[in-house]
């Protein structure tokens, strides 16, 4: 019997974990001047969400996704992931999340120009534990799933950038994460391929996957079942 | 609550439990590392000149020692494993002078005698004639205006002497029994006092003259194993100097036998050659093994040790540089790391295995050219190549040292770079 790769919340059939639970969270960057990208934020995103955050340039729709990804941390304000308190956790341990219950989406793709396509989606889960029998069938089956089983062996130097962008999404849902944040996926591709991106979120997420996607393109974040606008550093759903 | 062990850092409530098997190890760390060297094999060989170059020098300059070391120990091997030599003991004699006399004596047929042992090769007689006045010249008048240069030793010995000492005859020949048991007036000269007689060839009969008495020089010797003193000398039949010059008893007597029979011949020779009074002979005879291949040590040249590590160092600094170069390039690669789970050490180590795999494979190789070189520059000079394996072993390891060591900066760096800054670059 193999272990399960995410940790599923414990059950309770009355008040479900959510997700992810932000409460009250600032974070401010010292200065001079001293800059509050996000100012007292609450948000809650259940399992099987499709969320997308909106807001102009400077709005701090980084900064939320940084602090969702657990790649930075609130200065004021809690944040619970799978409804562990992440601030109480070690350097070690939010790693050891990040591998397991998250996966990422860059609007810069972020592959490894030297290694294969298969290589690149084989990564995460190089960290994140899982059994080693089983990483290539999931990095082919990722593959597989984002419709790129015919370049598998490729450098990414040799795909167009939809399709880097698919290995992308291959490589963050390869490790079965609980949650995929997305930071501004389609801002490097064009019309198309962007169409191409979003249906393959939308199949993700009917297939239970929660996704949180920052964009500051309209049409976008409409594709999303939730919005939420970031306005100067504050935060109110649509 | 599972009693089973999580990872130190890793709480089992934050994130369950991997098995041992599914972790990150160091052959993961590794396979990464390995990755990224390979696929830049121009980069590679730029990174890894200056290991080659260092490893390969110290090596070779190790090499080269120990090479030199054992063809001195060889030669001396060959030569004083096989040379016993019997002398008559001596005694002190009182007073001031302390002078000594012999207390035993060598029978003239002692040759016959040694050479019936188990292990002589060969044994000859030879005695050093001490004539202090006498005058040794190329020509027959002596012309007192000049000043006599200082003589050539004399000697005198039995035919056998040239086997026995492993002689090398360059010009006519040795002397033989029937010279010696005539006592006819024939020499055989050393090639230094050859020289210093103005003697280079024997077909035209030439002769010298002890004490204005003409001998026929019969052949010139230019090499021995043993007795190198002899390349000086004027050398006679032993019957000849008996009846010229009144030698009494012989000197010594000097044997080539075989290696390993030393200490067994030590016994048996006094009672051979003197079995009424053995304790009055002495005998020097190799030991079971010489002790003189282990007194030649390996002189390295200290320069050149100095140099190889000079050379390593920059290999080491070349190693840093580049690794810090490729930490750079890959900063964007490192924010992605993180951001899927590697911790700071993951990324570290990272860097880490990558500069010791490239002093490793700067070792390896240096190694190998180093042994080449010294094996090469060996059969060009008819030498016998000595490489110590643990010297061959120990260059590889110093390659990897120097990979670890150039590697902690880089990885250092590697290491602090925040995932978040990283991750704001594109490509
Ligand atoms: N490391 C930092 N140090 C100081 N200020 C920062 C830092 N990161 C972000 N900021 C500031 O925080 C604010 C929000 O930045 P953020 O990157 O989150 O905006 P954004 O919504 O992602 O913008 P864009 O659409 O241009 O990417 C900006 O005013 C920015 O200058
Ligand atoms: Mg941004």
């Amino acid at each position: 019997m193999t272990a399960p790769t995410t940790v599923s919340a414990p059950e309770d059939v009355e008040a479900p974990v959510p997700a992810i639970e932000l409460r009250d969270v600032t974070r401010s960057f010292p200065g001079p001047p001293e800059v509050q990208a996000l100012k007292g934020v609450n948000l809650t995103v259940p399992d099987g969400d499709y969320l997308s955050i909106i807001g102009p340039s400077g709005s701090g729709k980084s900064t939320m996704l940084n602090l969702l990804g657990l790649l930075d941390r609130p200065t004021v304000g809690e944040y619970r992931l799978g409804g562990v308190l992440t601030s109480t956790l070690t350097e070690d341990e939010r790693a050891a999340l990040r591998a397991r219950q998250l996966g990422f989406v860059f609007q810069a793709f972020h592959l490894m120009s030297r290694r294969s396509v298969l290589d690149n989606v084989m990564l995460p889960m190089l960290y994140a534990g899982t059994p080693r029998a089983e990483r290539e069938p999931r990095a082919r089956e990722a593959l597989q799933r984002v419709g790129l089983s015919h370049r598998m062996g490729f450098l990414p130097g040799r795909l167009s950038g939809g399709e880097r962008q698919r290995v992308a999404v291959a490589r963050a849902v390869a490790t079965r994460p609980r949650v995929l944040l997305a930071d501004e996926p389609t801002g490097n591709l064009d019309q198309t391929t962007t169409g191409e991106i979003m249906a393959l979120f939308e199949e993700l997420h009917a297939d239970g996957l929660t996704l949180v996607l920052i964009t500051h393109d309209g049409g976008v974040a409409r594709r999303a079942h939730r919005r939420i606008r970031l306005t100067d550093g504050r935060a109110e759903e649509v | 609550m599972r009693l089973r062990r999580a990872p130190a850092a890793v709480r089992p409530e934050v994130v369950e439990k991997v098995p041992a098997a599914d972790r990150f190890t160091l052959a993961d760390l590794l396979g990464e590392a390995t990755a990224d060297i390979g696929s830049r094999p121009g980069r590679l060989v730029t990174t890894i000149v200056g290991t080659v170059l260092g490893v390969a020098a110290l090596i070779a300059t190790i090499g080269f020692a120990q090479t030199a070391a054992g063809q001195i120990a060889r030669q001396f091997d060959a030569a004083a494993a096989t040379s016993l030599v019997v002398t008559p003991s001596t005694a002190q004699t009182g007073g001031a002078s302390g002078s000594s006399v012999a207390t035993g004596v060598l029978p003239w047929d002692a040759v016959d005698r040694m050479e019936r042992l188990a292990g002589v090769d060969s044994a000859a007689l030879l005695a050093e004639l001490s004539l202090p006045d006498a005058t040794v010249t190329a020509v027959a008048v002596n012309d007192p205006s000049q000043a006599p240069p200082a003589p050539p030793a004399l000697y005198a010995a039995s035919a056998e002497l040239l086997d026995a000492v492993g002689g090398h005859v360059a010009t006519g020949r040795f002397f033989d029994a029937g010279h010696d048991a005539r006592a006819d007036r024939v020499v055989v000269l050393g090639s230094r006092a050859a020289d210093r007689l103005g003697i280079e060839r024997v077909d035209n009969q030439p002769s010298i003259f002890v004490d204005g008495i003409a001998y026929a020089v019969l052949g010139v010797v230019d090499r021995t194993d043993v007795r190198g003193e002899l390349l000086d000398a004027v050398i006679m039949p032993t019957g000849t100097a008996r009846a010229d010059v009144g030698l009494a008893t012989p000197g010594d007597l000097q044997a080539r036998i075989a290696v390993g029979a030393g200490p067994q011949l030590s016994e048996q020779a006094p009672l051979t050659l003197a079995p009424d009074e053995p304790g009055s002979l002495q005998v020097q005879a190799p030991s079971a093994r010489s002790q003189l291949g282990q007194a030649v040590q390996a002189d390295v040249n200290g320069v050149f040790v100095i140099l190889s590590v000079i050379v390593l160092l920059a290999g080491g600094v070349g190693i840093t540089s580049v690794t810090m170069l490729s930490v750079v390039e890959r900063t964007g690669e490192i924010g992605l790391r993180r951001a899927v789970g590697a911790t700071a050490r993951q990324i570290a180590g990272q860097f880490v295995a990558e500069s010791v795999v490239i002093g490793l494979l700067g070792g390896l190789i240096g190694a190998a050219v180093g042994v080449l070189g010294v094996v090469a520059i060996s059969v060009a000079r008819d030498w016998a190549p000595v490489v110590d394996p643990w010297v061959a072993l120990g260059g590889i390891a110093v390659g990897a040292v120097l990979g670890l060591l150039a590697g902690g900066l880089p990885a250092r760096r590697a290491a602090r770079i925040e995932p978040v800054e990283a991750l704001r670059g594109g490509t």
